[in-house]
């Protein structure tokens, strides 16, 4: 740049200047183009189904009799398991890697690696993983149970790199304080560490499960069902999804049905709002400064 | 008697503080640690389950199939007769998608990182960096309804020859779903940058445009190549939205108007069909997921590598 004068360049050099900022902010602002392009359909197509009727009755094959009920149920179910097993599993990995570890050690590093590179594994290969794992050879069958936890392995690597940043926020005078006190190590991390880092860690939760929701693919692997007639009873029932009846809707040739999908999506959306806005209370809340 | 107190034995102290529980409190203790410890290793557990499934199962396919006509056949026919386990066509599918995606999601999302950057207000931030998080939190089935219901129609509005199912809807959404992380990503990587870089080239009389393009872009470029390569990687692996919007159709060619058949939309295909364990079939999965995790295993450690090694020091 330092080649050209400043002279009679200068014009031409701010009339580029300008086109790229406009060019960035059309860039910057299609983004929000982009999602009202999709919602406003959306809700135009989805909105009419969306009633009572169609949040408590059961798929069927006449459009307007069809409903969510099963899917909505399925999905809970789901997300119960789903948070049961990764809270725990998630916060001891992250308490592992960030206190118990060795600051730097080849294993450390691996560890860490690792993690990182689960979390851009595939949604569809967590699926492949509790497919044989869960379904075929611990025997849970196409059970609410297996897709649970597939969903939580799945999860898992983001709860533990959200978990981990949440950890290493909480400053160190926080842990001198408790071993000053003749705190144990275990001591210090489970009665402070962990609770002043505990608000970050419930949004990293929120965030994974509200990933977990949308999935559809591994559920598909697993063996959700597209079409369920009954509410399951227990844990090791056949099930369907959200996502998987989204799918099984959109997939049929016929505009109706692609209507239907349209109004489950916005049951779903509205159920991923719901726990995100959850997300942002709690952030909002329980924030600290140190 | 100073030298007492000045190092105390940490466990005299403890146990003296907590007498009465003390063997009590040491066994939740080493309970606790033992539970830390072992759900510490799931991760690993994952990684190594995940490699030994898809290895034995994908030997087992191996031992029918010869690898060399996975790898380099031509054609994908392993639901019906004359079977054939040729990869290239689905593999071509998943590739189609994962540039064609990172063609139109790629400058978008430097621009956005730039503009979020450089150009924008706080206020302008705080409204348009939350329209990125929902764009990135939507989920993939719900893009691969928008992909069938508006977008392929509105593509055969314009090109009438085009299959109701087409890779180019495909790629659509997938560029919408990969932009919020290229953006995010390079934003940070620009975020990173001191301010000294930008105040050196505005001092030396560069206009905004110079002093990204010539400065900021360049010092930033690990973080920002290491965001191409993860969104790529992110697109391969995409499932629903491609299963429901670029078809069933493996083919050879490059027509982004037709049907395809991407590996993630093979795996739904196969699953939601009746296909018996232990059957060759069925191992087509393992082996077909294989590729999809080598391929982006190896796309992320190559992007984690290159912002570790292209960083420039300032």
């Amino acid at each position: 740049m330092q080649r050209h004068g400043l002279g009679q360049n200068l014009a031409r050099r701010n009339r580029l200047d300008r086109l790229f900022k406009a060019v960035c902010l059309t860039a910057s602002f299609s983004c929000l183009l982009v999602l009202l392009a999709m919602l406003v359909p959306l809700v135009y197509n989805g909105l009419p189904f969306v009633d009572w009727q169609f949040l408590t009755s059961f798929p069927s094959s006449r459009v307007e009799n069809a409903g969510v009920k099963p899917a909505i149920v399925g999905t809970f179910y789901l997300m119960a398991i789903t948070v049961l097993v990764v809270f725990p599993l998630g916060v001891a990995t992250a308490v592992f890697i960030e206190e118990f570890l060795p600051r730097k050690s080849v294993l450390t590093k691996l560890v860490r690696t690792n993690v990182r590179n689960l979390a851009g594994v595939p949604s569809i290969v967590f699926g492949i993983l509790g497919m044989v794992v869960f379904v075929n050879a611990l025997g849970f069958g196409r059970s609410l149970v297996s897709g649970g936890l597939t969903l939580a392995l799945m999860i898992l690597p983001i709860v533990v790199i959200t978990a981990c940043e949440a950890l290493r926020s909480v400053p160190k005078s926080i842990r001198l304080a408790a071993y000053a006190v003749g705190g144990t190590r275990v001591q210090t991390v489970f009665y402070h560490v962990v609770p002043c880092a505990l608000p970050q860690i419930l949004t990293g939760l929120i965030l994974g499960v509200s990933r977990a929701i949308g999935e559809a693919a591994p559920l598909i692997l697993i063996g959700g069902l597209t079409y369920v007639a009954f509410l399951p009873e227990n844990i090791f029932d056949s099930f369907t999804a959200l996502p998987i009846q989204i799918y099984s809707w959109a997939s049929r040739p016929q505009v109706e049905f692609h209507h239907l999908a349209a109004g489950a999506i916005l049951v779903l959306l509205a159920i991923l709002v719901l726990f995100n806005s959850v997300a942002i209370y709690l952030r909002a809340k329980y924030k600290r400064r140190w | 008697m100073t030298g007492e107190r000045r190092k105390p034995h940490p466990k005299t102290s403890w146990k003296l503080k907590n007498s009465s529980k003390s063997s009590w409190w040491s066994m939740i203790e080493s309970v606790l640690f033992n539970a830390v410890r072992i759900s510490g290793c799931s991760t690993i557990l994952i990684t190594a389950l995940i490699i030994f499934i898809l290895a034995v199962e994908s030997y087992g396919f191996f031992s029918e199939v010869h690898l060399f006509s996975f790898l380099f056949g031509t054609q994908w026919t392993p639901l019906f007769e004359p079977k054939s386990f040729g990869v290239l066509p689905i593999f071509f599918g998943t590739m189609m998608i994962a540039v064609a995606s990172a063609v139109i999601a790629i400058p978008i999302g430097v621009c956005v990182a730039v503009y979020f950057n450089e150009y924008a207000s706080q206020s302008f931030r705080s409204i348009a960096k939350p329209i990125l998080e929902i764009l990135a939190g939507i989920p993939s089935v719900v893009y691969g309804y928008i992909a069938i219901a508006y977008i392929s129609p509105g593509i055969r509005h314009f090109f009438p020859e085009a299959s109701p199912f087409n890779a180019l809807s495909g790629s659509i959404v997938v560029a919408v779903m990969v932009l919020p992380m290229i953006a995010s990503l390079s934003e940070d990587a620009l975020a990173a940058l001191p301010r000294s870089l930008r105040e050196a080239g505005y001092a030396s009389g560069a206009t905004r445009l110079e002093v990204v393009s010539g400065i900021l872009l360049p010092a930033a470029a690990s973080g920002i190549m290491a965001s191409f390569i993860l969104a790529i990687s992110r697109a391969i692996g995409e499932t629903m939205a491609v299963t429901l919007a670029a078809g069933a159709t493996p083919k050879m060619g490059v027509d982004y108007l037709d049907s395809i058949q991407t590996m993630t939309a093979y795996i739904v295909q196969v699953s939601l069909g009746d296909v018996a364990q232990g059957t060759v079939q069925y191992k087509t999965l393992f082996a077909v997921a294989l590729v999809l995790f080598s391929l982006t295993l190896s796309l992320n450690l190559v992007a984690g590598y290159i912002e570790k090694k292209w960083r420039v020091e300032i």
